[in-house]
């Protein structure tokens, strides 16, 4: 039998469209003056999310003889928000990133980010440029946009109020909404909105428009800052054709509430037999010095070119997915 | 007791769920960028053929079936079960009307099928796709028609009926497709 798995999966048209894409974004950036950086893929800490679990990865030789546990970055963050604070003003990055336990029609555990900062900006004012940007990689300059809010959606999808409910409650709402499987599931509150969210709010989003959702609950903050009432998150997310294709913060600049939120989630992590993350004190001093007010924004490149040429899975877009790699 | 986490899961696995062996369809790996990942999952009911859909959380352990596929040969059946011998180890199996299904009007002694077995007993059968069988009645046909048009029943020597065109007559022998119950063609004896 010959060797059929060193072709890629992605198609000569694929590819070209990719590299057509990557330089449209390019020169949108040099345009609008963000500076184009590049941080380390390979860190000695990584972000804390219990959702997001790191690919370890080891360098032994000259300056670390017995040898450094590095993380494979789950998104560029941590090292951009440090060249924030050194002053780069705004900056956006194209990179790989990887998340171990990932791979599924949409899901590569390595895949490629656009993520950028602008220093000043809310998260309004970043929304419009990520419609612009989306419209630009889709091909579609005339795509109009829609906003909602995280409760607002709940509350027109499922007549639900997210601010008002237990993890009881939100298990009877999936049974009664015919999720099966519900009955037997364990899942903490969070956990019902996210399954609550993908099986049957997410679906019906960005239909024929770009959908962005935003004002997350708070316990979902992730690393956005609090907004003023206390109970959700100045974050965002951008839905087209019912994928998910770009989380956004008003970034989180305090260094205190910061450390905390990396403390809370290792505690999460070894609540849920997950192994603790280092935390990255490197970031800690950067946000001592001072990190600018500022908002940003990760999207999946590949997803967006899977929607801009019509294919239903990530692995038609990717050179050589996990199962080529 | 044997199980597979999600990360295992296919097409084809075998999973015991609510007590019934039930095999896997479809896997999609669903997850929020920050958030909980799920395995959502369209499955065969195996005892009741029903397709449904179950979501589990990602990483989550599911008791595995005991079901294999074996190609058997059908022997007879005593009124009450369908007997099947296994032609490499001679063992033999009975299989009830249920797990019988649809393949009782199509198989003759001899037939091979495939068999699904949960924990060593049959639970479904398998006609084989096309099979020959003999017309034991239908109405004269037309002479001349081979326009095949219209058709007529004919009952086959399983009890089965199917449509067959006018031109078809008693004791011809023909194929059928079980899957749809439709007439193929004549099947000329050499």
């Amino acid at each position: 039998m010959p060797i059929q798995e060193w072709r890629p999966g992605a198609g000569l048209h694929a590819l070209r469209a990719r590299a057509a894409m990557l330089a449209d974004l390019r020169r949108y950036f040099a345009d609008a003056g963000v500076l184009e950086v590049e941080t380390p893929l390979a860190c000695s800490s990584s972000g804390t999310d219990p959702s997001l679990e790191p690919i370890r990865a080891r360098y032994t030789g000259p300056v670390f003889p017995r040898g450094r546990g590095l993380y494979l970055q789950t998104s560029p963050e941590l090292g951009m928000k440090r060249l924030l604070a050194a002053g780069s003003g705004p900056i956006y990055q194209i990179c790989k990133a990887f998340r171990n336990g990932e791979a599924g029609r949409l899901h590569n555990p390595e895949f490629s980010i656009l993520e950028w900062y602008r220093p000043g900006f809310d998260l309004e004012q970043l929304m419009e440029e990520v419609a612009d940007i989306a419209r630009l990689a889709l091909g579609q300059p005339k795509l109009a946009s829609e906003r909602q809010t995280y409760a607002g959606l709940f509350e027109s999808v499922l007549q639900l109020d997210v601010f008002d409910n237990s993890a009881e409650q939100l298990q009877e709402l999936a049974i009664a909404r015919h999720v099966l499987g519900a009955e037997q599931l364990q899942l903490d509150r969070d956990g019902w909105l996210d399954l609550l969210m993908s099986h049957l709010v997410q679906p019906k989003l960005g239909r024929e428009r770009l959908c962005f959702v935003s004002d997350y609950p708070a316990s979902q903050a992730a690393l956005a800052r609090l907004n003023r009432d206390g109970r959700t998150a100045a974050r965002f997310e951008l839905f087209f054709a019912g994928i998910e294709l770009a989380n956004g913060f008003h970034e989180l600049v305090d260094p205190d509430e910061q450390a905390q939120r990396f403390e809370a989630d290792n505690c999460q992590r070894r609540a849920q037999g997950l192994r603790p993350i280092k935390v990255d004190r490197l970031l800690l001093g950067a946000l001592e010095h001072g990190l600018p007010d500022c908002s940003g924004v990760a999207v999946g490149l590949d997803r967006l070119l899977m929607l801009r040429l019509g294919e239903n899975e990530i692995d038609r877009v990717l050179s050589f997915s996990l199962q080529r790699c | 007791m044997a199980t597979y986490s999600t990360n295992e899961f296919k097409g084809g696995l075998k999973l015991l769920l609510d007590g019934d062996p039930c095999t896997i369809i479809e896997n999609e790996f669903v997850k929020p960028g920050k958030g909980q990942a799920f395995n959502r999952v369209k499955i065969r009911n195996l005892k009741t053929g029903r397709v449904l859909e179950k979501t589990f959380r990602s990483g989550e352990s599911v008791e595995a079936a005991d079901v294999i596929d074996r190609d058997l040969q059908y022997l007879y059946s005593d009124g009450e079960f369908w007997h099947f011998m296994d032609n490499d180890s001679f063992e033999q199996y009975q299989a009830d009307a249920t797990a019988m299904g649809e393949a009782v009007k199509w198989i003759k002694e001899q037939d091979s099928c495939m068999v699904v077995l949960w924990n060593g007993a049959p639970i479904a059968v398998e006609a084989p796709n096309f099979v020959s069988l003999v017309i034991t009645e239908t109405d004269p046909g037309l002479k001349g028609d081979t326009s095949g048009g219209g058709g007529k029943p004919a009952t086959l020597e399983t009890g089965a009926v199917v449509r067959v065109p006018l031109f078809i007559q008693g004791g011809e022998k023909i194929k059928v497709d079980t899957r749809t119950g439709d007439y193929v063609s004549r099947v000329k004896d050499d």
